[in-house]
């Protein structure tokens, strides 16, 4: 018998049309196709000429469209109706909506400014937002760097003006050995995954050091199950064999960082421990030709690493001989850090000895001249094919700014950051801390704050504090207790609003943050303050407006919602002057624009803001006959210049011959170009200025050509880092702006000017033997924050977040599947569903990041497994400090940058009869939005 | 395996009836008239009413009738021809017998033939997937033939047949069931061979692909209840075997006969529940469960 | 047709290569979004805001631990963890096929895809009886048998742009873990790959002669092997006296 099978169609249209536009189902910012059939999402796929994805698509992206359907969107604006927390609204029409805004705010800013708190979340238009927040006058504007990962943005910026993250990337063509530290999924990722798959298919080897082995750990060759908050001490370790050996990169070292430079060495000084200065303020260095003191960036000057300098009987020696002195010390010899840090010292020693071998021994040239900044032409460049990526976990430790800058001066003295192989900058980084703005507080009532709110301060004359010493912002950044805080620190905006410390407010604005769940600590306790009431029967914080796209948790607190779209039926800007989506290879920016249509009553956040800034006769946002300045955020994105030239969007600018890029002035068109470009506009590097970039003057004067600088910034990498020897002075009684006495030996300990070790504080204010495990979250790649819960399909595949228990503990415990634990830290206790996991640090356990959700929020019913089943650990985690007997209070962060230290936490565990549903049980919210239905067929074509 | 009831329904009660209707078309009893009517009526009656209890669990029954068209591969397709094929002849021969009081010999035979292929083809379809170790073995058709044979000889009132037959098909129960739970060890398919990864070392489930339950799951990977599985083997053989034997040896009375037929019924049921339930398919192993 | 074609032309499927896959999830979706819109009956979900969300998927990512055992070399081996996507393998055998009593389930001889033909589908679930691999699920809203067509509207699709006539899990594959070719032709990228790396069958004793071959995870935890070590870094002094004197002699090299 003949085989005969049916005829199929094998080429079906695929749709009636794609529009481009930008992902927003994380922070990673992929460029999509979105398909549309009769003008609905049909389907979504990445967009293979974008320079994030390059084509490919994680399961959130392609999940969009379960999430622009998703039955948890707001509808309408809503005026709380019932007490705050019980999800009671009216639906109300936006001009009631902005109404009841301009009501509230307008008075704020006449009085008192500093009254309003805005704080934007996971906010992707963060230089709009705090354009917007600087206008209205208020100093107290952040979006949520300070509970995610300021701590690796600020210790990349201050050490080597620039970071892991968005900020930079391996080079995935060269690299041989690749070494990641504990890293957040939603940055980057999909980046990351195409860098961790083309390395691996040549064959070069993967070193995962992270407590847990899943995700890119499972692929790893090579896992260091490493002990929490120990990374610092590991890599000191690995510097200690490194330096022993003799395995640095010294003519690296010599011309391009600040290893050579003198410090004074007088402890006398009121300059002790700082660096030895020309007149015109420069860094001084021997110069190995002359042996003179020189400037460090004089022309055909050799920096000489070892050389020292007596003067009046003091001698001052360079940076590398305190490396040296400190690093070479015995308390960071493998065996000394083995046990602490959970691994072998064999181990530490042998990857130090592959780190060397394959930085020295495969190293390369690429033949590329270039001219570095002191005049001096390079045939060639030199390539270290080993590169480094870091993220959260190292970063949510109080130990997690001194231990992100440790592993910069690792891949430092390895000569391997800006070099072929190596870790590369992606524009508009590298930049100096001293090219970026200081932060600002100087408040007038019924004006704009004197400056940008976040920047990184450059010692105490920078900190944000009132005539009276006291802090100047409500979330106390910038501030003795955290000075560095460049993100500010949004997870103590509502506990210090609550307190009344530094004051009380009247108005908490927030944009994105699910703060009455996933996104603080301590998450009963914040619903308390959140409806927490005074004497005479007011709410503590009087005011809450609140705008998301969702019906997540945080609805149910506010008094006011302002309903935005999803991400589909927006207009964004992925600006170079926010966190932009640049390559190693390419400066690039990006839109989302309005591919459907809402077909509900809400708006984008951002022009709700440009309206509700015209209402508040915002200088920024209105023309000088009092109408409004921009339509909408389209209208901004196009029009706005934050300096001649500079604009929000760098590609299609109008210059003097036409159409430019960079530097130009507003073209009403650009959008319509940006969308005929694929939504994204991206300009290469030219070859040749795309390695050595903060020393090489042919990328120095691309970066000025295309905007990103005023004026070449070529500098050296801080090894040693000045500012935090300011602090450490002023700590020790110098100047005019001093710590308070408690706060004194503190800063002294912590701020250290080269990377140093400490234990977490929680190891310090609980009983380690009493609570003798670590207690980690991850976030799950098919997950973002609490948004996933939502989607029809990403709940399938993480509906609920077991606690995943090594044998160690699984055994003494006598688990067995389907029991549950109770977990307690000092703080609270939690009872949870448990599950064995093997390839774990035998003294960790962990979950997956916020996928227990609240009863009734979500759009989700009752039953939910993320609301039975499903915990949050935030439930063990308190923003404070235990008390320490001395009345203050001590925020649960990094003392430098004021990092939630999320990853910090102890806890102990044992058995327990499994519950009803997962414990704290909180009641149900009434949902603003009903429920989602009980079936799903989606098919839009027919 | 899930144990759907429809498919328990079908297969014990077409099994049940195709068992008298063999009988029957050998004779046995000789009956004609009312009484062939009403033998006839409990046979089509059983094996009717459980093919189309068969249908119950289609995604769409509507379109049942292409089930014949592919007798050349596959045993579903093969049962549905034979049950057509069975049921046409012992309808012909039965029609004839009642009605026209005419006997065609030749006529039962094929049919009685056809109904033990029937019966056949249904355990076929079990007996031929290499993915449920615990069904693929020559002992599945032996037993499911044994059981229709003996409980056919008993609804037959062939009370010699059945002393003989329901001890045989309760010897091959017991047979079955000692042969099954070591079938899926014995296999070789196992987590190293599902997985590739044995080479490397103990292969264990972790994350599931999805926290909650799907098709595969609740079809293929049925764990509920199989706790109770030796009390529901010791109820289906005192049930389905050793009572109705008990109870026929007991001089004759239809009452009796009736209870014992009520009992060997509800035996064959829970074994047929069992014969479900404690199927492993290798698909488990994927989510470290079997 | 339930017959099996003694041969087919091309053998098209896949290559997975476990030492690369980062479980990420995305081929599940991006199968599921394509899959929902295009070839047959959308790809349902049961109570999907509800207390028991259920749906139909062609493609799933399981996971694995692997323990090794110890040796002289390796004497305390950590635990492996292992991602394992999963989808229906084309087998040259196909036992789904052969059991189908309509003819719904079907080889193609062009290619090899295994297809089913949903309008002939009655829904009796045993083909997914009959498939070892869990590559069956049965829709609940249309009651067809749902399956992984290899993307079959895709990968000749003329309305698609050439380079992504792939399948919707491989074009979206962030870590370029999965491969698709023929493997009729020995000079194919996935054949090509399936020597290189040792490509494995899975359940081979099941005798259905799959066609998506995996790639094992390479070897791990090499550093850990006691007689693998490198040589460790010799020190260039003992005291940080002497480092500096070893600088000032490195530098004078320079």
């Amino acid at each position: 018998m003949t085989h005969h099978q049916p005829k199929i169609d094998t080429s079906p249209k695929v749709s009636d049309e794609i529009r481009k536009t930008t992902c927003y189902m994380c922070a990673c910012r992929c460029g999509i196709n979105v398909h549309l059939k009769d003008g609905k999402v049909a389907y979504i796929e990445g967009n293979r000429d974008h320079p994030v994805n390059k084509g490919v698509l994680c399961a959130k992206g392609s999940a969009g469209i379960m999430q622009v359907n998703a039955p948890s969107r707001l509808r309408a604006p809503l005026k709380r109706v019932g007490p705050r927390g019980s999800g009671e609204f009216e639906e109300i029409s936006w001009e009631e909506a902005l109404t009841i805004a301009t009501d509230w705010l307008e008075p704020v800013r006449k009085e008192n400014p500093e009254k309003l708190a805005f704080f934007t979340g996971r906010d992707q238009s963060q230089s709009f937002t705090s354009f917007w927040a600087q206008n209205f006058g208020t100093p107290n504007y952040a979006a949520h760097g300070g509970f995610c990962s300021v701590n690796m943005a600020a210790a990349g910026i201050y050490t080597m003006g620039g970071a892991f993250w968005e900020f930079g990337q391996p080079d995935w063509d060269y690299t041989k050995l690749f070494m990641l530290f504990g890293v957040a999924e939603d940055h980057d990722s999909n980046p990351i995954k195409m860098g961790i798959g083309k390395i691996k298919a040549r064959g070069a080897r993967v070193i995962g050091v992270n407590p847990i082995r899943s995700g890119y750990n499972a692929v790893a060759d090579d896992w260091v199950g490493i002990t929490p908050g120990t990374d610092g001490l590991f890599i000191l370790s690995l510097i200690h064999e490194l330096m022993k050996a003799g395995k640095i990169d010294l003519d690296y070292l010599a011309r391009y960082t600040n290893a050579p430079v003198l410090v004074n060495g007088d402890p006398k000084s009121p300059e002790f421990g700082l660096f030895l200065r020309d007149d015109d303020g420069k860094p001084l260095v021997i110069d190995r030709k002359t042996g003179k003191l020189t400037a460090f960036d004089k022309p055909g000057v050799r920096p000489d690493l070892h050389a020292t300098h007596r003067a009046a009987g003091i001698t001052h020696r360079p940076v590398m001989h305190l490396m040296a002195e400190r690093y070479l010390d015995k308390q960071y010899a493998p065996e000394a850090v083995a046990e602490r840090c959970g691994i072998k010292a064999e181990k530490i020693r042998t990857i130090a000895a592959e780190l060397a071998r394959v930085a020295f021994d495969e190293a390369f040239e690429l033949e590329h001249e270039w001219t570095d900044f002191r005049g001096e032409k390079h045939k060639t460049m030199t390539g270290r094919p080993v590169s480094f990526h870091s993220m959260r976990g190292v970063s949510a430790h109080s130990n997690g700014f001194q231990t992100c800058r440790a592993l910069h001066v690792l891949q430092i003295i390895l000569g391997t950051v800006e070099v072929p192989g190596g870790f590369r900058f992606k524009p508009p980084y590298p930049k100096p801390v001293s090219a970026h703005p200081k932060p600002h507080c100087g408040v007038n009532p019924g004006a704009p704050l004197n400056g940008p709110h976040l920047g990184f301060v450059q010692g105490p004359e920078d900190l944000a504090l009132k005539e009276d010493g006291s802090a100047a912002r409500i979330d106390k950044a910038f501030t003795w207790e955290n000075p560095m805080s460049s993100h500010g620190l949004m997870h103590m905006v509502i506990s210090n609003a609550h307190a009344g410390d530094p004051y009380k407010i009247d108005t908490l604005f927030m944009y994105m943050a699910n703060m009455s769940w996933n996104s603080s600590m301590n998450t009963g306790g914040v619903m308390e303050m959140l409806t927490d009431k005074d004497e005479n029967g007011n709410y503590v914080i009087p005011r809450i407006i609140y705008s998301d796209a969702y019906s997540s948790e945080m609805v149910a607190y506010a008094d006011l919602i302002l309903p935005d779209t999803t991400y589909l039926e927006r207009h964004d800007c992925i600006s170079l002057l926010d966190r932009p989506i640049c390559e190693a290879d390419a400066a690039a920016d990006a839109i989302r624009w309005p591919v459907i249509e809402p077909d509900r009553d809400v708006r984008g956040f951002q022009s709700v803001l440009c309206d509700l800034g015209a209402r508040l006769k915002l200088p920024g946002f209105t023309n000088e006959d009092g109408s409004a300045k921009y339509k909408d955020y389209a209208d901004y994105i196009t029009n706005h210049e934050r300096r001649p030239g500079i604009g929000p969007l760098a590609g299609w600018r109008l210059g003097k011959k036409g159409l430019t890029h960079g530097r130009g002035a507003p073209n009403e068109a650009q959008l319509n170009s940006y969308i005929a470009n694929g939504g994204f506009f991206a300009k290469h590097i030219p070859e040749g200025s795309n390695y050595y970039k903060p020393w090489n003057t042919a990328y120095q004067d691309w970066a000025v050509e295309m905007g990103i600088y005023d004026s070449p910034q070529p500098y050296v990498f801080d090894l040693y880092v000045e500012t935090m020897r300011k602090f450490q002075l002023a700590a020790e009684g110098h100047g005019d702006r001093q710590p308070p006495d408690n706060l004194r030996e503190r800063i002294k300990a912590t701020m250290d000017p080269l990377p140093i070790w400490y234990a977490p504080f929680e190891d310090g204010n609980v009983d380690p033997v009493e609570y003798p495990v670590h207690a980690l979250t991850q976030r799950p790649m098919a997950m973002y924050h609490s948004w996933g819960t939502q989607n029809a399909w990403l709940r399938q595949i993480h509906g609920l977040n077991p606690l995943y228990v090594p044998t160690k503990i699984w055994e003494a415990n006598r688990f067995a599947e389907g029991d549950w634990a109770q977990v307690t830290s000092v703080h609270g206790t939690i009872t949870v569903p448990v599950a064995h996991m093997a390839a774990l640090n035998e003294n960790t356990i962990w979950t997956w990041n916020a996928i227990g959700k609240r009863k009734g929020a979500w759009a989700l019913s009752e039953d939910a497994p993320e609301a039975t089943k499903g915990f949050l650990l935030n439930h063990l985690i308190h923003e404070l400090q235990p008390p320490k007997g001395d009345g203050l209070r001590w925020s649960n962060s990094d003392p430098i940058t004021g990092q939630a230290a999320w990853f910090d936490l102890r806890v102990k565990i044992e058995k327990v009869s499994a519950p009803s549903e997962s414990l704290p049980a909180f009641d149900s919210v009434k949902s603003p939005v009903g429920q989602g239905p009980d079936h799903l067929e989606w098919k839009v074509g027919k | 395996m899930h144990p759907a009831p429809s498919v328990i329904v079908f297969t014990t009660l077409s099994g049940l009836g195709f068992g008298l209707l063999f009988w029957l078309g050998l004779g046995l009893p000789a009956v004609s008239g009312w009484v062939a009517f009403v033998f006839f009526a409990i046979g089509f009656g059983l094996a009717i009413g459980g093919l189309l209890a068969s249908t119950f669990h289609l995604g769409h029954p509507e379109r049942a009738i292409k089930a014949f068209s592919q007798w050349r591969s596959s045993w579903l397709s093969r049962e549905g021809v034979a049950a057509v094929a069975a049921l046409l002849v012992m309808g012909a021969y039965a029609a004839l017998l009642i009605f026209f009081d005419i006997k065609v010999t030749l006529l039962g035979w094929i049919g009685a033939v056809l109904s033990l292929v029937t019966v056949y083809a249904t355990s076929m379809i079990y007996a031929q997937l290499s993915t449920i170790p615990r069904w693929k073995t020559p002992l599945t058709p032996a037993l499911l033939l044994a059981i229709a044979l003996a409980g056919g000889a008993l609804l037959a009132g062939q009370i010699t047949y059945a002393q003989i037959l329901l001890p045989i098909a309760g010897v091959l129960q017991v047979l079955w069931w000692v042969r099954g739970d070591g079938a899926l060890l014995q296999s070789g398919t196992n987590m190293a061979s599902a997985t590739g990864l044995g080479d490397i070392g103990t292969v264990r489930a972790f994350e599931p692909p999805h926290t909650g339950t799907n098709y595969l799951l609740r079809e293929l990977v049925y764990q509920v209840g199989r706790k109770h599985a030796l009390k529901l083997r010791a109820m289906a053989l005192m049930l389905g075997y050793i009572l109705p034997v008990l109870l026929i040896l007991i001089p004759f009375a239809h009452a009796l006969a009736a209870v014992a037929v009520i009992c060997h019924l509800a035996g064959i049921a829970a074994s047929r529940w069992l014969f479900f339930a404690e199927a492993e398919h290798v698909v488990g192993l994927y989510y470290g469960k079997r | 047709m339930t017959q099996l074609p003694e041969k087919t032309d091309r053998k098209l499927g896949l290559v997975i290569d476990l030492d690369t896959c980062v479980g990420c999830h995305a081929c599940v979706i991006s199968c599921k979004g394509w899959n929902t819109e295009n070839y047959g009956a959308p790809l349902s979900d049961q109570e999907p805001y509800g207390g028991h969300p259920s749906g139909t998927f062609l493609n799933r990512v399981h996971s694995y631990e692997v323990q090794p055992l110890a040796t002289s070399a390796m004497p305390h081996p950590a635990a492996q963890l292992v991602h394992f996507p999963k989808s229906c393998l084309h087998c040259e055998d196909a036992p789904c096929v052969t059991v189908c009593p309509t003819g719904a389930s079907y080889k193609r001889v062009e290619d090899g895809i295994v297809l089913v033909n949903e309008s002939d589908c009655i829904g009796c679930g045993l083909c997914a009886w009959a498939c070892p691999y869990g590559a069956r699920e049965l829709d609940a809203a249309e009651g067809v048998m749902k399956k992984c067509t290899l993307c079959v509207d895709r990968i000749y699709n003329e309305n698609l742009p050439e380079v992504d006539r792939v399948p919707a899990c491989v074009r979206t594959c962030p870590a370029g873990a999965r491969h698709f070719g023929d493997f009729a032709d020995p000079d194919s990228n996935v054949s090509k790959l399936t020597a290189e790396r040792g490509g494995m069958d899975l359940m081979p004793e099941q005798g259905t002669k799959p066609v998506n071959k995996y790639l094992p995870p390479r070897p791990k935890d090499q550093m850990d092997q006691i007689d693998v070590l490198a040589p460790f870094l010799a020190p260039v002094m003992d005291e940080p006296k002497g480092f500096l004197g070893w600088l000032d002699k490195a530098l004078e090299k320079i």
